[in-house]
């Protein structure tokens, strides 16, 4: 395990090193950025929007019993911000994308179109690793932006609609404007883009390592998405630690 | 001229007590052989005996425990030697990038390394793949050609790197009988066009003794023989012999 974290680690310094190479890749980032922008947002709406309504519709009906109508808006937009809109989005997101990386690099490995690129002195983090890491860092903040927005929506219209609540509209987003601070907003932002270098690093790096035939590039899928689920968990806990105010 | 007729005079590959294990198995087992430049040299042995391995070391995808490889006197290993000789490794699979049409994989050297404009870079292919015989296929994906055509493509994919050595692994495995006359034939074609040094690695005796110059016979990681077809063919050990005249046995 250590030996792993040690070459993800390893692997990201390296794209890092490789960045004055962006440029020259700026036709693969974008087609990577359309892919992960094409195949995400629609789930991504319809997620927060079913997310922002559950949050109100859990908490909303009890806040309201207790003559805490005000603090519904609040609850709802922070918990989105700061917490489900990056979490949820870059779980998702490492179910979409990282599985995609890791079995497109993986089975190009397998194939020998990794060892094809070295012969042609190539470099492979270049080639297939830099462009990944640069869309999916850009990519995933800005679906998050957008999630924040629509999960923010979804918790206003289900608060106005449901029976116990009743709160309008402007009320909900003005009790909210009264809690969030673009502060949480930014945060949120900012996990979500180091949760996409994480999602990038683990799934390129099983991507690079895959061995054996289609079973291993299963098993590079798998543990790309498991380990980038893993890793998000425990670094939500240090950036949240880290970014409290 | 066509783009494969630039010069691409051959260079001398020496390898001298190459060895390699995996996981304490031992591989190659101090492996000797020169290749002198312009010729095509075949290097044939059962499966499992360690071709495959021996190629990638040549080309740099493996390091080896022990022993040399060297070029034009030069070892390889160093980026500046790796820089100074133009190396290409036509893989048995062919390893197109499947991603990519045929002409972006024939291209992708000079687009990656921005040696020419795009526009020139199209000549070129098509030029090549004119070469190959595989003219009008720019387009195409790999999923959508024969396996001979994938090979053909993957040398085609070679020579734009105006190679001074190309390594063949296998050439002719998975393919027909024909097919493997066209590959054969298009390697002794590019020979006689651009002097490149040729070295073949293949289980197939019909290729190595039609189209080789000398013949190197590796058993269990280690060269047993090297010589002219004619003297390979005459060398007295009973494994070298076995290979060579391997048949079935069938009653009446």
């Amino acid at each position: 395990m250590f030996e792993s974290i040690g070459e993800v680690v390893l692997l990201f310094w390296r794209t890092l090193l490789a960045l004055p190479q962006a440029w020259r890749q700026r036709q693969k980032v974008f087609e990577q950025f359309f892919e992960i922008g094409n195949a995400s947002l629609l789930m991504v709406c319809i997620l927060s929007f079913f997310i922002g309504g559950v949050i109100a519709l859990n908490f909303g009906p009890s806040l309201v019993e207790h003559s805490l109508t005000n603090a519904v808006g609040g609850l709802v937009g922070l918990a989105i911000a700061k917490e489900l809109a990056p979490v949820m989005m870059a779980i998702l997101i490492a179910g979409r994308i990282g599985s995609a990386m890791a079995a497109e690099i993986g089975s190009m490995r397998v194939y020998q179109e990794i060892d094809a690129l070295r012969t042609m002195n190539i470099n492979p983090i270049h080639y297939l690793v830099l462009p990944r890491m640069l869309a999916i860092a850009v990519a995933l903040p800005m679906l998050v932006v957008s999630s924040i927005l629509i999960g923010w929506f979804g918790g206003a219209m289900v608060a106005d609609m449901n029976n116990h609540m009743e709160i309008p509209f402007n009320v909900f987003f003005s009790d909210l404007k009264n809690i969030v601070v673009l502060k949480d907003v930014c945060n949120g932002v900012f996990k979500s883009f180091c949760f996409a270098l994480i999602i990038g690093a683990v799934s390129c790096h099983q991507g690079l390592t895959t061995i054996g035939g289609p079973r291993g590039i299963g098993r590079s899928v798998t543990k790309a998405v498991v380990n980038s689920i893993a890793c998000i968990v425990i670094f939500d806990y240090i950036l949240t630690r880290l970014l409290l105010r | 001229m066509n783009a494969s007729n630039h010069n691409s005079s051959g260079v001398s590959l020496v390898v001298r007590g190459l060895r390699k294990n995996f996981d304490g198995q031992e591989v190659l087992k101090g492996v000797d052989f020169e290749v002198r430049p312009g010729e095509i040299f075949v290097i044939m042995g059962p499966s499992g005996s360690g071709k495959s391995v021996l190629l990638k070391h040549l080309i740099g995808l493996e390091e080896p425990d022990a022993g040399e490889i060297l070029i034009n006197g030069e070892t390889v290993g160093s980026p500046e030697v790796a820089a100074k000789y133009r190396m290409a490794l036509v893989f048995q699979s062919g390893a197109l990038l499947n991603s990519l049409t045929v002409g972006e994989n024939v291209g992708l050297y000079l687009t990656e390394h921005r040696l020419k404009p795009p526009a020139e870079i199209e000549k070129v292919v098509a030029e090549i793949l004119e070469d190959v015989g595989l003219k009008d296929t720019a387009d195409k994906m790999p999923n959508e050609l024969s396996g001979g055509m994938k090979k053909r493509v993957a040398i085609a994919r070679a020579l734009v790197i105006e190679p001074q050595l190309i390594l063949y692994d296998e050439p002719t495995s998975e393919l027909d009988p024909l097919s493997s006359v066209v590959i054969g034939n298009e390697i002794l074609d590019l020979k006689r066009r651009t002097h490149v040094t040729s070295l073949i690695v293949s289980h197939d005796r019909d290729l190595a003794f039609g189209v080789a110059d000398r013949i190197a016979v590796i058993v269990e990681g280690k060269i047993v023989t090297v010589g002219t077809p004619e003297e390979v063919k005459q060398f007295n050990d009973p494994l070298v012999q076995r290979f060579l005249h391997a048949d079935f046995k069938r009653e009446n």
